[in-house]
């Protein structure tokens, strides 16, 4: 029995699907869903989107939102949301240099905040990027 | 009869108008769709959000819904009112449509003895509240075609924050909802307490676990499903607008090209009345001669 999964960001559905398995980075730590889990509702955190299906693991890099999660199905509202292989590595590695160099100017603490913040997706990203060339795992 | 030259004046005045008319039209008609792309675009972020708030009002009790939207406070006297209008008029009866809906709106709660705290999207609808002396409290007006989510934070929040503090014990929305490209309606929603949506009256169900705890989800899940429906109202409006806007526009430019017929028609008679008269006074003229 498999879980039907929505991601929907403010833009557009990225994806409504049947999957096997969500690992998703809240801000209490990774969780991992599998069908017939416990309603559950969660703040994510920025991190790697797992999801499985047929066996096959398809990373996303999501930058924060909110995670619901019924029985058979589970939503998640995303601030953004990008699959792995949509990600452009050399711009990710732009934005996050920008974004190092913000931090180190930033005047109040409010843009020092904001420019972590945007780091830290910015990280994220890369890393999400990079899994798609480890190769499929599980 | 008016004198041939004069219609002929109106007439050219009257394809002037068509003219402007009909590239209004054009300008509308290309807005349109890209505000119909947009406002479709973020209807499913905003529909989720709203079934994620009902799954969520049913199973929420007691004490963990004190001091969030979700609790239905005792009456204060007084309730916010936000309205959403476009900026700029020429767009059919849209704009007067949503502003009766809105005076309908503070009568009624007036009735019950209520004070409304209005605040404002959009230059009409400001324009309307201000001249009619109805306690507005912020505006934000030229928003442009497609705003972000940013810029429209500012009156929400404003907003939000005095509903957060016990201010207001309701908080409620116009704007024009838009069904499709010939109807736009106007319509009322209440935003705090958040309600639940009708279909899903099926008892209740066994309460979500939070993560990290239940005050923290709430109290970033509901200000920003609040600031959703905002935004997905001010899309709305926008793509209500121009859809609206083109349709009048189209409605004008017919009219006006009527008018131009008419007026045609008119001129050709008042142009065959002259010569007739004129041949008949060359003939008459001649046959009085003739006769001497």
């Amino acid at each position: 029995m498999p879980i039907h999964l929505e991601i929907v960001t403010a833009e557009r559905v990225v994806l409504s699907d049947d999957v096997d398995l969500i690992s998703a980075p809240t801000r209490a730590g990774r969780v991992g869903i599998l069908p017939r889990h416990a309603p559950l509702l969660t703040i994510l955190e920025p991190g790697e989107l797992g999801i499985v299906k047929d066996g096959v693991r398809t990373p996303f890099a999501v930058s924060g939102g909110f995670m619901e999660v019924l029985p058979t199905r589970v939503t998640i509202l995303a601030d953004t949301v990008e699959r792995a292989d949509e990600i452009d590595e050399a711009r990710a590695e732009a934005a996050r240099k920008l974004a190092e160099e913000r931090k180190q100017m930033a005047q109040s603490e409010r843009d020092a905040a904001i420019a972590e913040a945007k780091l830290r997706k910015e990280l994220v990203r890369l890393q999400v990027a990079r899994l798609k060339n480890v190769g499929r795992r599980q | 009869m008016a004198s041939s030259r004069e219609i002929k004046r109106r007439i050219r005045s009257v394809k002037n108008v068509a003219q402007i008319t009909r590239a209004m039209e054009m300008v509308a008609a290309s807005k349109m769709r890209r505000a119909q792309r947009n406002v479709l675009a973020t209807r499913p972020y905003a529909d989720r959000m709203r079934d994620l708030i009902g799954d969520l009002n049913a199973r929420v009790v007691g004490q963990a819904r004190r001091g969030t939207f979700l609790e239905v406070r005792p009456d204060t006297g007084r309730v916010a009112l936000i309205v959403v209008t476009p900026d700029r008029g020429l767009a059919g009866s849209l704009t007067s449509n949503v502003l009766r809906r809105v005076g309908r709106f503070i009568l009624d709660q007036q009735q019950q003895g209520r004070v409304v705290d209005t605040y404002a999207y959009g230059k009409k609808g400001r324009d309307f509240l201000a001249r009619s002396g109805q306690n507005l409290q912020a505006e934000a007006i030229k928003l442009g075609d497609a705003p972000k989510l940013e810029q429209i934070l500012g009156v929400a929040t404003a907003a939000i924050s005095r509903a957060q503090a016990g201010e207001y014990s309701e908080v409620y929305l116009i704007y024009s909802e838009f069904i499709n490209t010939l109807v736009q309606r106007p319509t009322l929603k209440k935003l705090v307490p958040v309600e639940a949506p009708e279909e899903s009256g099926g008892g209740r169900q066994v309460d979500f676990t939070y993560e990290p705890s239940q005050a923290e989800v709430l109290d970033e899940l509901l200000p920003r499903y609040v600031e959703t429906q905002i935004y997905q109202a001010i899309l709305e409006s926008i793509a209500s607008f121009y859809s609206a806007q083109m349709v009048a526009m189209r409605n004008a430019t017919r009219n006006a090209k009527d008018l131009v017929r008419d007026l045609t028609l008119s001129y050709n008679k008042a142009r065959q009345a002259a010569i007739t008269k004129e041949v008949s006074e060359i003939s008459s003229g001649a046959a009085a001669l003739a006769e001497m």
